[in-house]
């Protein structure tokens, strides 16, 4: 998958985080930007998080941005991947259990 | 040197301080020691004033010096501005090299740090530092050691000389004009003045300052005209709306009101809940609550406590008024109806000393049945830290935490296991501030869990069957199972403060913070 | 066969928002039956597709020890419910609880999309469980039907809010509106045989009203009660406990009849009054609500 347009999903509320997707060009890789009221304990598992979810996903591009408010890893990729997919524009027909794992 | 909590701590800061590491609770148990006396001016001739102009006038005739320790009490809370009125007058004044000895700092006192930065203030010994004060100092803009000590901890330390106060002011919201002060009437009523007693007895210049002067004699008195040098009247020594609110609202958080239930459990089913029990309880939702939930069960088995002491709210002073408690005693009040309530005859004001002081012949909390305390992380050893928050800042006080928890027989910490992402039930708490010696049940969202020191209570609890049992560690792996193993937080080397044990050894150490940073890849 | 969760007990079901994490996060220290976790109305239109990958996660990976989770989807009338019914099967949650239902129709529609859903991801046909909640004056007329829809229907619940809307009134705290439908629902279900759920009460302020109304949808025979916030829980549990009194009759009564049964005897007798068959399922069941309730030490 592709980030084609600027997308944004989650909330700054707590135990919440919001993603921010932004195009790049193709081939310029993943730039990813996170910041967490938890980074000192929490930090590399955020990155790990996110990068895992990526891959799944199979975005190689893209600026992806993390304000977290502690959110837990299953709501890290809730909202990487609602914002991907919104940045496609794709609603239904999501592949649950697929690549959204 | 690794101490007893297996802290270790930097030899330099043993040298830099003449302290020793934390031994365990009972070290200086039965230790003889003497005590250290102020230098006094007498006051002989009968045509003496004390009153001065300003607090200009009141510096100079106490001497005031580069390099001089001042002391302040907390119980305007956030209401409180006298702390920035002396120093920003001292700040005039170009004095430097200041320590503040203060029995608590917050944010009423943020004004401050620009005089950390220029380097008027250089030390601070505090029960804690809240605010943007707790900021600069854990970014190390404070030139020497901030000392954290407990309530009985800050009173050894002035008792035994190792604080030296040069001069104290008094914050009185009524005082006359010969020095007699009280914490109750005025504009900025607080009820009690128990931070400033070791202040009055042990300081070489005591300086009143009030925004309300009252006929002489202001009686009776909380601190005495013997010990005051000077009185200086101002037009606002507080902010009352900042020093008490009204009684907070009994809690409906769910969360809440389960831990409370759990804790009252607690103290139903041990053996120290019977008839003349002593108990002491913090502010927090689920504090207040259990003693609301307690109420119940003391009236059902027509059983009264002896006595309630420490800092009182409203639900402490019902049991007082309802008949349920003997006698309430008193070092600081949270809200007005406690205030209020100093007017009860059984309500009796203490000092902080005879409260918590470690080495006087025998403080108040020694006599606890249980106190129930709060903590922001709590460790596998039972280790508490009610200081430094989880981003590495120094955010929170002491306050009396370490004092009644050693003295109480049954010490329950209640508090909830996770704090959004962080778990407050971990393997190492980021800084010691209250030894796992001292903690005997902690009560959470999740479970109870037993200190296994306390295999008595454990038992009672077992029998019982009324609270859901868990070991520290399986509440810990239930926290990590839910959030993941947190990593420790990166500080950077240089100690900026250290945890005074209540006897005054050294219990932790608290390094300056950094950003983080994440490992290469 | 029937599925062996169908008539697990459900004093209490608590909605959730599934687009708050801090609220899924761990609901289950408040020890309800089942939670809700909502798709429907407490969701904005515009983060119907975030709550979504919330909620498969959330399935996926938080362990709600025990607790049924039921998802509530989007109505029939939204573009919203087939997706809806993807992510719970997808994501494995125990029952969808459809809203707005009208006629037995609207959960055949629902029952036809789980059991594609069940084919596209695995999932063993007749897991996924349903509900129909009755929120119109139609729905209630129909409810009887409703009830012998589907062999996936655990029950129904009253949705007060939409159904006084419909009937031209509101809920005035009296309960009187409610009347006719809640007796409507609880007789449906009997005679159906499934079970049927109160709707919530919304004032959290006045716990006084709220005992009162569960202890009267209990007596009126109701399963249980639909909660929006943690502290209604422990009132409900409190109330759906039977008595000592209680829990012993039924012990006898289940053993009565255990015993002389084996033996081939018809005529059962308790503390030397004659009963009837018909005591046992009651029986049964109070001891079911004893165990939940911590208060039963038997070995029945």
């Amino acid at each position: 998958m592709r980030i084609k347009q600027p997308a944004v999903a989650g909330t700054l509320e707590s135990s919440d985080c919001m993603v921010t997707v932004e195009p790049v060009e193709r081939g310029s890789g993943i730039s990813l930007e996170i910041d967490s009221v938890v980074i000192h304990q929490y930090g590399e598992a955020i990155r790990k998080t996110v990068l895992e979810t990526l891959d799944r996903l199979d975005i190689a591009d893209g600026y992806i941005r993390v304000n977290d408010k502690g959110a837990l890893d299953c709501t890290i990729k809730a909202r990487v991947e609602c914002a991907a997919y919104r940045s496609n524009g794709q609603r239904s027909q999501l592949p649950w259990g697929g690549v959204i794992q | 040197m690794l101490n007893a909590v297996g802290r270790e701590i930097p030899d330099e800061i043993l040298e830099q301080t003449g302290k020793e590491p934390f031994q365990g609770n009972h070290y200086k148990d039965g230790v003889p020691f003497t005590k250290s006396g102020p230098t006094i001016i007498p006051v002989m001739n009968n045509e003496h004033s004390k009153l001065v102009k300003d607090l200009h006038e009141a510096l100079v005739k106490c001497g005031a010096h580069d390099g001089m320790t001042i002391s302040f009490h907390h119980h305007f809370r956030d209401g409180d501005l006298v702390v920035c009125m002396v120093m920003e007058e001292i700040h005039r004044m170009g004095l430097k090299n200041i320590t503040i000895c203060a029995s608590s700092l917050g944010k009423a006192h943020n004004a401050l740090v620009p005089m950390i930065e220029d380097g008027t203030i250089t030390n601070i010994e505090s029960s804690g530092v809240r605010g943007n004060i707790g900021k600069a100092i854990s970014e190390g803009k404070l030139q020497g050691l901030a000392v954290m000590r407990s309530h009985g901890g800050r009173v050894r330390a002035i008792v035994t000389g190792e604080t030296h106060v040069d001069i104290a002011f008094i914050g009185a919201p009524t005082c006359d004009d010969y020095g007699n002060c009280r914490g109750v009437g005025g504009k900025t009523d607080c009820g009690v003045l128990s931070y400033s007693y070791v202040d009055g007895n042990h300081a070489d210049k005591c300086v009143a300052i009030t925004d309300c002067l009252v006929p002489y004699p202001n009686y009776p008195p909380h601190i005495s005209q013997t010990k005051i040098d000077y009185v200086c009247v101002v037009d606002a020594i507080g902010d009352p709306s900042k020093i008490a609110t009204g009684a907070a609202k009994p809690t409906t958080d769910q969360r809440k009101l389960l831990m409370a239930e759990y804790c009252t459990q607690v103290v139903a089913n041990t053996p120290y809940f019977k008839d003349g029990f002593s108990y002491q309880t913090g502010v927090g939702g689920a504090s207040i609550a259990s003693t609301i939930s307690l109420t119940k069960i003391m009236e059902e088995r027509g059983i009264k406590m002896g006595f309630g002491v420490g800092g009182l709210t409203k639900p402490m002073c019902d049991l007082l008024d309802n008949g349920l408690v003997r006698v309430l005693l008193d070092t600081q009040d949270f809200d007005l109806d406690a205030i209020k309530n100093v007017k009860n005859p059984n309500h009796h004001r203490i000092s902080a000393g005879a409260y918590a002081n470690p080495l006087n012949k025998g403080a108040f909390v020694n006599k606890l049945d249980y106190v129930i305390l709060a903590s922001l992380e709590v460790d596998i050893h039972f280790n508490c830290n009610v200081v430094v928050g989880s981003d590495g800042y120094i955010t929170g006080a002491q306050g009396g935490h370490p004092d009644t928890a050693q003295g109480a027989k049954c010490t329950i910490v209640i508090c909830p296991l996770l704090q959004g992402r962080i778990p407050a039930i971990c393997t190492d708490v980021t800084t010691v501030t209250t030894p796992g010696e001292s903690i005997d049940v902690v009560v959470t969202d999740y479970g109870v869990a037993v200190n296994p020191k306390r295999q008595d209570l454990l038992e009672a609890l077992q029998k019982a069957d009324c609270v859901p049992l868990k070991t520290i560690e399986e509440l810990r792996d239930i926290a990590y199972s839910i959030v993941g193993e947190p990593q420790p937080v990166q500080f950077a080397d240089r100690v900026v403060g250290i945890i005074e044990a209540r006897d005054g050894t050294i219990m932790d150490v608290v390094r300056q913070v950094k950003p983080f940073a994440f490992k290469e890849n | 066969m029937s599925h062996p969760d169908k008539k697990r007990l459900r004093r209490s079901m608590m909605f959730l928002n599934c687009q708050k994490p801090s609220l899924i996060k761990d609901p289950y220290i408040y020890k309800p039956d089942s939670i809700m976790l909502d798709l429907e109305d407490a969701v904005a239109e515009s983060e119907k597709d975030a709550a979504r990958y919330s909620l498969y996660h959330a399935l996926q990976e938080i362990d709600y020890r025990g607790v049924e989770r039921v998802v509530r989807i989007n109505g029939l009338d939204t573009p919203h419910w087939q997706e809806d019914i993807r992510v719970c099967v997808a994501g494995g949650c125990d029952v969808i609880r459809i809203p707005k239902v009208e006629t037995p129709n609207d959960v055949r529609v629902v029952e036809r999309a789980v059991a594609i859903a069940e084919g596209e991801f695995g999932v063993p046909q007749g897991r996924t469980l349903l509900m129909a909640a009755i929120e119109s004056c139609m729905g209630v007329m129909n409810v009887y039907d409703t009830c012998r829809s589907s062999d996936r229907l655990i029950g129904i619940a009253l949705s007060g809010g939409d159904y006084t809307k419909d009937l031209q009134t509101s809920i005035s705290g009296t309960g009187v509106e409610l009347n006719g439908a809640r007796q409507q629902l609880i007789i449906a279900a009997r005679a159906a045989k499934v079970q049927c759920f109160d709707t919530v009460y919304t004032n959290l302020n006045d716990m006084e009203g709220f005992r009162n109304e569960v202890q009267m949808i209990k007596t009126m025979g109701f399963d249980g009660k639909s909660i929006i916030n943690p502290r209604q829980i422990p009132i409900v549990h409190e109330i759906y406990t039977p008595t000592a009194k209680d829990i012993v009759f039924s012990e006898k009564v289940v053993r009565e009849i255990d015993e002389k049964k084996a033996k081939g005897i018809g005529v059962f007798t308790v503390d030397g009054k004659m009963i009837d068959i018909a005591f046992y399922d009651g029986a049964k069941r109070t001891i079911e609500l004893a165990k939940a309730a911590g208060v039963y030490k038997g070995d029945l």
